[in-house]
């Protein structure tokens, strides 16, 4: 690595120094595109985002693909019903490496105000490794483009080597996520136990 | 619009074997409804949209109740005239018992929009409506086998931490953590 302040000075004279790491994740992070659905509400404030007023463009995110094969983020935005989860599941495994997720809203993350209920998953987390979670019911515009903002930070941030290298770089990453399959009383099996776990509690004395 | 006794009464002279019950309803709203058999409740459908005088041309809503101390299933429609703007008339009509004789006729061929919402109670009460052209799940998926809305309904056992447990969620709670006294705390608040 070449030190910043070499690099610094080197700038001001006029010669850019930068690594392929710094110059893969800077195209990376400035052109993730989002697949195109919504689930609920949320969508409605995901489709605020991407118009004029909010404007998700500057970010490098304004082109919604109509097919997961070209989308590069899933943004969760809405209630997952038990009946749409395996749907939702597949569409993420049909989407190339790399790949990301919001989970936008309360729904999206926990169920929501639906959480107690028998046909809405308790967050869309139990199937999917989800990057940002978005609180709020729904969140508006402005959470969204900072969830984004968060995203882009976690993307600069991803080292190309070593352990904590992205998923598709690393030939052992799974590739596929399990899909649910529709159940006689509930979605078999109810999470991915790879991805997720129950809280565990410990009692406070 | 006739009263429903009057309504009651002509219905009877122009289906003969028809057994119509009034079902009163001593609420505010008092909106009395028709308890139909099963037999003839076909040929009430067609005599009360095809009638002159009632014209009931629009099925506006039909749903289940489950009368889970009685023993029955009971299919609720509620009819309205668009043409000569009045309504509504309020049919009802009760399954043989809650498990096995589910049948009733279905309103379909008479009123086009009953068919999603004959589905729908069909699909989170159980009721079978013979003679609807489609009848399958709409909004549970197919392979579910529960009716979800009615009263003995056991929903699937997926009870997961909860920061403030209450009423029905503090039951699960402490079936889950059944030692647990109260407050609960998770790893991370320690």
């Amino acid at each position: 690595m070449i030190d910043a302040s070499l690099r610094q000075e080197m700038a001001r004279q006029g010669v850019v120094t930068t690594t392929v790491q710094e110059l893969y994740n800077w195209g990376r992070k400035n052109s993730v595109w989002p697949l195109q659905f919504g689930l609920a509400c949320c969508a409605i404030e995901m489709i605020a985002a991407s118009m004029a007023r909010f404007d998700i463009a500057r970010f490098g995110a304004e082109v919604f693909r109509p097919s997961p094969r070209q989308a590069d983020l899933m943004i969760v935005a809405g209630t997952v019903t038990k009946k749409m989860a395996p749907q939702v599941v597949r569409l993420y495994n049909q989407m190339p490496e790399p790949k990301y997720i919001i989970a936008m809203g309360a729904c999206a993350i926990s169920g929501g105000p639906f959480r107690a209920g028998y046909n809405v998953l308790k967050g869309i987390d139990r199937y999917l490794p989800v990057d940002v979670h978005i609180p709020g019911c729904p969140p508006r515009p402005e959470a969204l483009l900072e969830a984004l903002m968060a995203l882009q930070k976690k993307i600069d941030a991803q080292p190309l080597t070593g352990p904590d290298r992205p998923r598709h770089l690393d030939a052992n990453a799974p590739g596929e996520y399990l899909v649910p399959e529709c159940g006689e009383h509930d979605l078999v099996p109810s999470s991915n136990s790879q991805l997720w776990q129950p809280p565990v509690l410990v009692r406070g004395e | 619009m006739e009263t429903l006794e009057q309504l009651k009464a002509r219905l009877e002279t122009a289906i003969p074997n028809a057994k119509i019950e009034i079902v009163p309803n001593p609420s505010p709203v008092n909106q009395p409804s028709l308890l139909l058999d099963t037999e003839s409740a076909r040929a009430i459908a067609h005599f009360l949209r095809d009638d002159p005088q009632l014209r009931l041309d629009y099925c506006s809503n039909v749903t289940g109740v489950d009368w889970l101390k009685a023993g029955y299933l009971e299919a609720v429609y509620h009819l309205y005239s668009v043409a000569l703007k009045h309504g509504p008339v309020i049919l009802r009509m009760r399954t043989g018992n809650r498990a096995d004789r589910v049948y009733l006729p279905s309103l379909t061929p008479v009123w086009r929009s009953c068919e999603f919402q004959e589905r729908e109670v069909y699909d989170l009460y159980g009721i079978v409506f013979q003679g609807h052209p489609d009848l399958r799940r709409i909004l549970m998926w197919d392979e579910f086998v529960d009716y979800p809305m009615r009263k003995d309904y056991v929903e699937p056992d997926d009870y997961e931490y909860d920061p403030t447990p209450h009423d029905d969620a503090l039951e699960k709670a402490r079936k889950h953590y059944p030692q647990a006294p109260a407050p609960l705390q998770t790893e991370a608040a320690q």
